[in-house]
């Protein structure tokens, strides 16, 4: 009972919402939100998720931080827009769903197997180690990324795109040893560094 | 009447030329019309074609005029020839006959007949009129009468004064400012919307005290009311039991709201802890705090937390609940979690709604709520309970995660509503001698729907009317108006009402509407005094009369007068009141021995017109079917169809009337009897939603008719030949439709017999 009642004395109140518009991208437009579910209507993928953007942006007002921040939900955007675009009050719903999950990311709360979410580290680990993306490796563990045998299989099933994507100098295997990445790896590396550590003191102060 | 001389001029403009053979209009003018003269003109409106009117009024003596040309609803200005002291009838041949009509050789002989038509019912009826002149006897004081001394009343008084007119304002407690002073701060009325304003009552009470112009009479009140538009008569009496008695011209009642009992309320625990509080209540609060923290009652901790529960006792339809929304607690409620907000950020308001209204631009107060940070949410809440050491603890179901929670809060705040302060409900049910049980439940079941929660225990006004002391009710207490179309205008002519008694409203509506009610009341005055009418056929000279020796004294006119503007004398023959009378014509299409006219408006004029048309015989596949249209909105309606080029039947004739509550029997009988095939009457919408300018004249237009099955019976006709219909001004493809429908309909039941 008294969990319940400390439950209690969190609901509806501003904690949550303060720590999401802290440390979330444009996390300051969650209170905007006026509830008319234009966003979730819209969505392609709306039937699909557990909780749509109004809700989950319902959920932060009423405080529901581990609901949220552990949920799959907002790993199903694919930045189509649509929301966005169709909003009456203007809110950025895309990037606070990416910012959403990229905060839970950080505090270690994010769904462990979510495929999105381990696509999204496979193209983090690539991006932020060349400072340009290597398709060709980053296809190959996407392919291989759920054991070896499957791999083999997707890879031949893609074979036909990957051939014409070639003959059309799209793409290039020999990319995977030769990619060079950009000028400065290291100073990049540095400045994504430094940049993590920094949010990660400011959620630190949420408790996270 | 040998005095007549008509003078009929046709038009040649617009294409009437072209499509008409106006010389043979000219002379069945002059033949059937017997119209003095008879003019063909190429462009009647034209400067030179008015003065060419006007010189043969003077020269020939003209004292009637006929305009066959376009409707009466245009040129009013050019064809009105006020002050010249003739009577005008217009014969729409424009809209009413070649718009209507297709431009074709097979369409040329019905559109001349229809158009040979309205000129013999124009000259019909012009004959039968008399020029109007104002009543002789008009007077008018002007002195404005407000009732009530808040925001509304202060306004209506303010805005008088500053139109040049004495006000007294008469309040029943003892300091001016009503219910708005017991506010800190009002909900914004001006650009950016962002943050609670100063009420501005401070300033506009020194306002009305400073106006050499309105006289304040506090711990007052009106013990009784008399008269008419103009000269009104009201007692004053003061608490000490002092009586003066002045004449107004016209009265401004603003008597305000009763907020909603919140003792009725005790499932949101109002009553049990002294920390669940009415917004009026957290606005005495605030204002104790005054600038400083704000205390919750039970313990005088410093409020941390607030939750305001939206709708309390309100949009529901539960026994002792207001079924309405009353418009104003949203805004307050945020205007309400801004006091805390701003004083302190890191104290919670939450605000628990089911539908936010934020009317207007006050969507920006709300987008400012949000942006300081106040969580709103959409829920319903079923109990509030005391908490364990204060505060009070919600339960409610949130309805985007669909889930029953509780929340905890220093402090509850119920929005409640406004119960209108509108006196007594003058049409109480008493039971009469030989009612049913059932009968009664139902006239008391009505009265219930009709007075709400209004308690209806004491009079506003005190009015001296045969009718009874206050204004009507429509619903849930609120004096009846229409919202829309008429807002101020009560059933009792010169007598406007302001602010919350009409309804739901907040300070910015309330001053907007005082204005408004103030302008009303110096248009009723004003036209009082010149002995016209006020509204809505303002301007109108004529004013209702009756022939004594016919009467039979049934008091049908009295009764079912919607405006009260008929009184008894004492041997119980009608009293005319013409400042309030509207000029409807009610009267007249009740009188069963057709005893009241018009000067410009009888039972003969439409009589006439009905007699005029020609009716050809029962083999020429000619049916007539006559329309008797009301002028506000079937007759527009139909202008309006032909404008757009919607054609109907060339065998209709169309008669605009005033309202379709003049409509007498007589005419229906008369005009079956003469042959027509069909009658359309074409009224505005009844009931609870009426759009009636008359309030109940559709509505005993379709009774009477009702009624009219026997008369058919006796005639041997299909009583289908006689139809009713509400016609809203924006019918313009039904209302043709109708008609053509009732040509489809004689087609299948045949001519009428009685064509001679």
């Amino acid at each position: 009972m008294s969990d319940l009642n400390a439950q209690m004395l969190e609901r509806y109140r501003n904690n949550f919402l303060e720590e999401v518009e802290a440390n979330v991208e444009e996390g300051e437009w969650v209170k905007m939100c006026m509830q008319c579910g234009v966003c979730s209507g819209s969505c392609p993928l709306g039937p699909y998720w557990e909780h749509p953007p109004q809700e989950i942006f319902m959920m932060i007002r009423a405080g529901k931080r581990d609901e949220v921040l552990k949920s799959e939900s907002m790993w199903m955007c694919t930045s189509c827009y649509n929301c966005i675009v169709r909003c009456p009050r203007g809110l950025p719903i895309t990037h606070i769903m990416h910012g959403l999950a990229h905060y839970a990311e950080r505090l270690g709360l994010a769904p462990k197997q979510n495929p999105t979410r381990r696509f999204a580290l496979m193209f983090w680990d690539n991006i932020a180690k060349y400072g340009r993306v290597n398709e060709a490796l980053l296809s190959l563990k996407l392919y291989f990324m759920d054991g070896f045998s499957t791999g083999i299989k997707r890879a031949l099933e893609m074979a036909p795109v990957g051939l014409g994507l070639f003959k059309a100098k799209r793409f290039n295997p020999m990319a995977l040893i030769a990619h060079k990445g950009c000028k400065g790896k290291k100073d990049l590396q540095k400045i994504l560094a430094k940049a993590r550590e920094i949010e990660l003191a400011k959620a630190a102060k949420f408790g996270g | 009447m040998s005095d007549v001389k008509i003078g009929a001029y046709i038009c040649k403009g617009c294409g009437l030329g072209e499509r008409l053979d106006t010389a043979a209009l000219a002379k069945i003018a002059e033949r059937e019309g017997k119209a003095a003269l008879a003019k063909e003109h190429d462009f009647l409106c034209s400067e030179q074609g008015v003065a060419m009117i006007r010189e043969d009024i003077e020269k020939e003596g003209l004292n009637r005029i006929v305009i066959a040309a376009c409707s009466r609803r245009a040129k009013t200005e050019a064809f009105g020839f006020d002050g010249d002291g003739v009577a005008v009838s217009r014969a729409n041949l424009r809209e009413g006959v070649i718009w209507a009509r297709p431009d074709t050789e097979e369409a040329r002989e019905t559109t001349q007949e229809m158009a040979e038509d309205y000129v013999r019912m124009a000259c019909a009826e012009v004959r039968h009129m008399t020029p109007p002149k104002p009543n002789p006897e008009a007077q008018t004081h002007r002195r404005i009468l407000v009732v009530g001394g808040g925001v509304s009343g202060m306004t209506a008084a303010l805005e008088a004064a500053k139109a040049g007119y004495e006000v007294t304002l008469v309040e029943k407690t003892g300091a001016l400012g009503g219910m708005a002073a017991r506010l800190h701060r009002r909900v914004p009325d001006h650009a950016p919307y962002a943050d609670p304003q100063e009420t501005g009552v401070e300033q506009m009470i020194r306002e009305v005290e400073e106006s050499p112009k309105i006289e304040v009479v506090l711990n007052a009140r009106i013990t009784r009311t008399s008269g008419a538009p103009g000269r009104f008569s009201a007692d004053i009496t003061t608490e000490s039991g002092q009586t003066r008695t002045e004449n107004f011209g016209a009265i401004v009642q603003a008597s305000g709201f009763i907020p909603y009992d919140a003792s009725k309320l005790p499932e949101l625990g109002y009553g049990k802890t002294p920390d669940v509080v009415t917004q009026l209540e957290l606005e005495e609060l605030v204002r104790k705090a005054d600038g400083g923290p704000i205390k919750r009652p039970s313990d005088g901790k410093e409020v941390r937390s607030v939750f305001f529960v939206q709708c309390a006792g309100q949009r529901s339809d539960k026994e002792g609940h207001l079924p309405y929304c009353s418009g104003f607690c949203c805004t307050a409620s945020i205007k309400q979690a801004m006091y805390f907000r701003d004083q302190n950020p890191d104290i919670d308001t939450t605000i628990l709604y089911t539908d936010l209204r934020t009317p207007g631009y006050l969507e920006d107060f709300y987008r400012s709520g949000q942006r300081k940070g106040v969580i709103f949410t959409k829920g319903v809440a079923s109990e509030v309970r005391p908490a364990d050491g204060g505060g009070a603890v919600v339960r409610f179901k949130d309805l985007i995660l669909d889930e029953e929670v509780e929340a905890e809060a220093d402090l509850v705040v119920l929005a409640t509503g406004m119960i209108p302060n509108s006196g007594v409900d003058i049409e109480k049910p008493e039971r009469r001698e030989g009612q049913s049980d059932e009968d009664y439940q139902k006239a008391l079941e009505e009265a219930k729907a009709r007075m709400g929660l209004n308690p209806g225990e004491e009079s506003v006004l005190n009015l001296q009317y045969r009718q009874g002391p206050d204004l009507p009710k429509l619903r849930y207490g609120f004096a009846d108006s229409h919202f829309i179309c008429f807002p101020y205008e009560t059933r009792r002519t010169g007598i406007y009402t302001a602010g919350p008694v009409r309804r739901p409203m907040d300070i910015a509506q309330a001053i907007e509407d005082a204005t408004g009610a103030a302008l009303k009341a110096i248009q009723a005055l004003e036209n009082a005094g010149k002995g016209r009418a006020a509204h809505p056929r303002v301007g109108d000279l004529s004013y209702p009369s009756f022939r004594r020796d016919g009467c039979t004294q049934c008091k049908r006119c009295t009764v079912e007068c919607p405006f009260g503007a008929i009184d008894e004398d004492e041997e119980r023959y009608p009293v005319f009141n013409e400042s309030r009378c509207r000029r409807c014509g009610t009267c007249m299409g009740a009188c069963p021995v057709r005893v009241i006219s018009f000067e410009n408006y009888s039972v003969d004029t439409v009589g006439q017109q009905i007699k005029a048309v020609d009716i050809p015989d029962e083999f020429s596949e000619k049916p007539r079917i006559l329309v008797l249209a009301c002028e506000n909105d079937a007759y527009p309606a139909l202008d309006m169809a032909a404008q757009n080029g919607i054609h109907y039947s060339p065998f209709v004739r169309v008669v605009p009337v005033r309202c379709l509550g003049s409509v007498n029997t007589i005419w229906v009988t008369d005009a079956l009897n003469s042959g027509y095939d069909g009658v359309i009457l074409m009224g505005c919408q009844k009931g609870e939603n009426y759009q009636c300018h008359f309030v109940k004249g559709s509505e005993m237009a379709h009774y009477r008719m009702g009624k009219i099955g026997d008369s058919l019976e006796q005639l041997q006709l299909e009583v289908e030949r006689v139809q009713t219909y509400e016609v809203a001004i924006t019918d313009i493809e039904r209302a043709p439709r109708l008609i053509n429908e009732m040509e489809q309909l004689i087609e299948k039941i045949g001519m009428s017999p009685f064509k001679f």
